[in-house]
């Protein structure tokens, strides 16, 4: 059985071909040189630089798992997901964005639209001239977001007319197409909500506000309005009423994916306080030679290992997960947890990078209070922990 | 997906049979799942209550197969590598926890240490009855004075006499040493030289100068017969040393890489157990009119333990297969020894997570001494101590992550 395992005893990683592991190379190299100094910047405006989307569409980085002959890169998912963590480890908020255009918006589409709609957008989606977003949390709508949905689609001739709003939507504010979840038949409840691209430029479209963040700042998240916005009929993805089970197997590669977001921003953290606590010189020697430095160490990099075993052996699981497979049983399961160790452990390590740095890592401009800001949201976004272990105890109590 | 991702598609089963098992392991977890669940567990009872070990046990288990799981098979073992070892290790383990701590001291710290290192005339001499249960094993590497400094403040010596060497010192904590027919023992045969002046004997516990000074009474995995071991002026003969003279660290070494990714598996074992106890009793107990499952308090420590279980399996699973064919003399150093260190350091801590909120699932009847899930939770704290203690785990990593 392990003809496929790296038993290179010098590599970091063991589940990964030696094609994934060149590719994790090279995009890490990149990420490094071309991002990692936006950073600063990019945290003190909340802005993202317009260079990002077309230097990663130039770079073959958007489309992470949309066949060529769609402009993508035909990856399989596991490479999507080492990719998510090399950018995100070089910068936490151009990885969200990320993950927010090509996992949510452009993946969804390419797995759930028709070929008219895949031909009509992805291929702008993948070289960088279009931004995606995805728009299911309303204000009424975070941990219920199905049930207490209130955005509404109402058919008129051709058309759907959209009202409602869409908040927290990560890109939200650049977006040039954003994939909308809205009630077809409210009366169904969770079963009348269908899918919808909706061009940014169409009238009834709005940015209601640009949100001012704690972390992750660069990645722009705003609040959506829908204002009798006029959707042709044909820019539905999936089937009338269907968008129930859209979202909630996206939801699954959603949250197997985000694990690696999680995973970059947690190894950044590791690497920089390794550094930090070769450097840093207290009682005549490096804080380094500090047994309860050297513990925080050990702790922060065994959990990252474990939540990244979870993580890879989960996306592995999701390799060729069919359309509309997904949003129950094992892989729900399997998703939901492993998310919920990549959250927490990259919360614990977070807070024990800042403790490395001391006096330094409160202070706003350092890299490491930029990515413990960024901790947080990983246990609220992509389903709160609460409802990710709802989703595991459902699960377990079925059987 | 659809066509387009035939090539990917192609390479699936490839990617799955890294995380699942094959067809033959599947076969050998099966079987080892339900003699385990037949023999093994209805003896935990009267086990735990006397610190009892059933005289024919290891006997029964070779004739269940489920000894010399890396032996060759015409030495009598079953010709599997450390990952399908570590497999019936922690399915044994679940079923009968001490079990599986005999099982495991027999079968990879001493049984499969001296198929790594021994040579062919000791492997032919020893393996074929450590295979049957005719002979048991055990490690001896503990003493009162040298537990996690195991190699600096060894105190054991091997003094050449002739074509002999005599051994004087004595070993605690061992496991199976009340029991054992042969210990690999670790003593020092030149004391100058510290942790590098160490070597490996073979002792076979007929032998006059060796005496179980006394058998430990623990608090948990009872029944697992533990001892105190008393060499004074014990004669062995020069053949009885594995490996080279003074080369016991890399031997001791590189043997703990590997029983700490098994102790992980073992964690994992009973850590699912516990998993399979709570979610038991939780759907069964009623209060306050109906089953306590359908509270979210008790969903949101069933999530946990279930996180906690899925979580280190996968990591210790992965630290096992970077073990797989590792070279003789490898490890105790580098990624294999960091990985190894962090998949038992995670899996202790979490099957102590996982057990002590399975154990609070069952309220009062949880501190019952005789309940399944009082003997799991007694069970727990040895798996942060025992192969390293978490900070000892934890020292190898730092030191790791530091050298670069």
């Amino acid at each position: 059985m392990n003809k496929q395992l790296r038993n290179d005893i010098d590599l970091p990683t063991h589940f990964m071909s030696d094609e994934q592991q060149a590719l994790a190379d090279q995009a890490g190299k990149f990420f490094m040189s071309e991002f990692l100094h936006l950073n600063a910047e990019m945290d003190d405006t909340d802005d993202l630089p317009p260079s990002v989307f077309p230097t990663l569409g130039k770079m073959g980085y958007l489309g992470l798992n949309v066949p060529p002959e769609f402009g993508g890169a035909g990856l399989d998912f596991t490479s999507a997901c080492i990719i998510t963590e090399e950018l995100s480890r070089a910068s936490a908020a151009i990885g969200l964005t990320h993950v927010a255009h090509d996992n949510l918006c452009v993946n969804n589409i390419y797995r759930n639209a028709n070929d008219d709609l895949r031909k009509k957008y992805l291929p702008g989606l993948c070289n960088g001239t279009l931004v995606g977003a995805l728009g299911l949390t309303e204000p009424g709508a975070g941990s219920d977001a199905l049930g207490s949905m209130r955005t509404t689609a109402k058919k008129d001739g051709d058309d759907y007319i959209l009202n409602g709003a869409k908040i927290y939507i990560t890109n939200g504010p650049i977006a040039d197409l954003v994939l909308v979840y809205a009630k077809t038949s409210p009366e169904k409840g969770a079963k009348g909500i269908s899918a919808f691209i909706v061009e940014t430029d169409t009238p009834g479209f709005k940015v209601a506000q640009k949100l001012n963040k704690m972390g992750f700042r660069g990645s722009p998240t705003g609040e959506l309005v829908f204002e009798d916005c006029r959707v042709p009929a044909k820019n539905m993805v999936g089937k009338l009423d269907g968008g129930v089970a859209v979202t909630m197997s996206g939801l699954d590669l959603e949250r197997a994916i985000v694990c690696f977001n999680a995973i970059g921003i947690a190894q950044r953290a590791l690497d920089i306080s390794i550094d930090y606590a070769k450097t840093r010189q207290q009682f005549g020697k490096p804080i380094a030679n500090f047994q309860m430095v050297q513990a925080m160490l050990a702790d922060m990099y065994t959990r990252i290992e474990a939540a990244r075993s979870l993580s890879l052996k989960t996306v592995a699981m999701c390799e060729g997960l069919e359309e509309g497979e997904g949003g129950r049983g094992e892989i729900h399961k399997l998703t939901a947890a492993a998310i919920f160790k990549a959250a927490e452990v990259t919360s614990f390590v977070l807070d024990k990078a800042v403790q490395i740095h001391g006096g330094s890592g409160y202070m706003r401009d350092t890299e490491v209070n930029r990515l413990y800001r960024t901790g947080r949201v990983l246990e609220v976004g992509a389903g709160t922990q609460e409802v990710r272990k709802l989703i595991i105890a459902g699960e377990l109590l079925k059987g | 997906m659809t066509s387009q991702n035939e090539s990917a598609l192609a390479d699936l089963d490839a990617i799955r049979a890294n995380y699942s098992l094959t067809d033959e392991q599947r076969q050998i977890v099966d079987h080892v799942d339900r003699v385990s669940r037949e023999v093994l567990h209805p003896l935990q009872a009267r086990m735990d209550a006397e610190e009892w070990w059933p005289d024919d046990l290891f006997k029964q288990m070779g004739d269940l197969g489920l000894l010399g799981i890396t032996a060759p098979e015409e030495l009598g073992g079953s010709g599997q590598n450390e990952f399908t070892q570590a497999l019936v290790s922690e399915v044994i383990s679940k079923w009968n926890p001490a079990v599986g701590l005999s099982h495991g001291a027999h079968d990879n710290l001493c049984l499969n240490n001296l198929l790594r290192n021994g040579t062919e005339e000791q492997v032919k001499k020893y393996v074929p009855g450590l295979c049957s249960g005719d002979l048991v094993g055990a490690l001896g590497l503990t003493e009162p004075g040298a537990g996690s400094d195991a190699l600096g403040s060894m105190a054991t010596t091997a003094r050449r006499d002739g074509d002999d060497y005599i051994i004087n010192g004595s070993k605690i904590y061992i496991t199976n040493g009340p029991i054992a027919d042969v210990i690999l023992l670790y003593a020092k045969t030149d004391k100058s030289k510290g942790a590098k002046g160490i070597s490996v004997f073979i002792i076979e516990t007929d032998n006059p100068g060796f005496k179980v000074a006394q058998k430990l009474d623990k608090m948990g995995f009872r029944g697992s017969p533990t001892g105190e071991l008393v060499f004074e002026d014990c004669r062995v003969p020069a053949s009885a040393m594995v490996g080279a003279e003074n080369s016991g660290v890399s031997v001791v070494m590189s043997g703990l890489d590997l029983e700490r990714a098994m102790v992980a598996s073992v964690c994992v074992g009973m850590a699912e157990r516990a998993l399979e106890l709570g979610l038991e009793y939780a759907k069964i107990r009623e209060q306050f009119g109906k089953p306590i499952a359908s509270f979210q308090m008790m969903q949101s420590k069933l999530a946990e333990i279930y996180t906690e279980v899925e979580t280190s399996r996968a990591f210790s699973y992965r630290a096992l297969a970077a073990c797989v064919g590792l070279p003789k003399g490898a490890g105790g150093r580098g990624e294999i020894h960091k990985l190894t260190a962090a998949a038992c350091l995670y899996a202790g801590e979490a099957f102590n997570k996982a057990v002590t909120e399975a154990c609070h699932i069952h309220g009062g009847s949880g501190y019952m001494q005789d309940t399944e899930i009082n003997r799991l939770f007694r069970a727990n704290k040895l798996l942060e101590i025992g192969a390293g203690t978490s900070e000892v785990r934890k020292i190898i990593i730092a030191e790791e992550l530091l050298r670069a």
